[in-house]
């Protein structure tokens, strides 16, 4: 599945960029987690507690069971703390 | 019904942006506002924050959008700021018009407890001289929840 990635606050430093496209072996977002955190140390630094992060697909929040769209955008950001 | 949302890094004049909403208008009976500032102590220095550009806007139009659904509001102004803001700084505004102090009331406090659990800003604080990002809060999900 082919996706734009892009990160946001300390998932970005720890990933260390703030996006990529990836073709990625996944159907869900826990899928494209799992598929991400094999790419390396940071990533798994960024990613190994799903719990701690948020994603919008497409600009809008979903949760880990959220099925991928082919080119859709993935977002992947701590909790919001905005205001 | 007016609804205006910007994302800026300049700062915000509330009294205009009250008047853009009430000129020239007399079915307004009551305009409710909040501005939040960034907090700061003998530790704390500025704040920066950051958005997800695509999303941000969008998301606040739907918290908006969402507000005058659930009361019969005249008028509704959110405005955020983004970048380095020093402590002191005004960092959010929500202006709320309606017939009735009920709904403005209710409305603000509404925007804000969904801004702030809602709409994609991450905060960065310096603190002696060093950065962390803000953790989220918990009371911030108990306060949106209570909307639900």
């Amino acid at each position: 599945m082919r996706l734009n990635l892009v990160y946001f606050a300390w998932v970005r430093e720890r990933i260390g960029k703030d996006g990529e496209t990836l073709d990625l072996d996944a159907l869900t977002v826990g899928e494209a987690l799992a598929a991400l955190r094999l790419r390396g140390e940071n990533y798994i630094w960024a990613l190994a507690a799903p719990e701690r992060l948020r994603f919008a697909l497409d600009q809008e929040f979903v949760e880990q069971q959220a099925p991928l769209r082919e080119g859709a955008e993935l977002a992947i950001f701590p909790p919001v703390t905005g205001g | 019904m007016a609804i205006t949302v910007r994302v800026q890094t300049e700062a915000f004049d509330a009294t205009a942006e009250t008047l853009a909403i009430t000129a020239g208008r007399t079915d307004i009976g009551a305009v409710a506002s909040f501005t939040g500032l960034v907090r700061g102590n003998d530790d704390t220095g500025a704040l920066t924050l950051e958005h997800y550009p695509a999303m941000t806007e969008r998301s606040l139009r739907d918290i908006a959008a969402e507000a005058t659904q659930r009361w019969p509001l005249l008028g509704l102004t959110v405005i955020h700021r983004t970048g380095r803001l020093p402590p002191g700084a005004p960092i959010v505004l929500v202006i709320v018009a309606a017939a009735h102090r009920g709904a403005a009331f209710a409305a603000c406090e509404f925007v804000m407890d969904y801004l702030k659990t809602r709409a994609p800003f991450w905060k960065k604080e310096e603190v002696a001289g060093t950065e962390r990002w803000v953790e989220a809060r918990d009371d911030d999900d108990t306060a949106a929840r209570r909307w639900e």
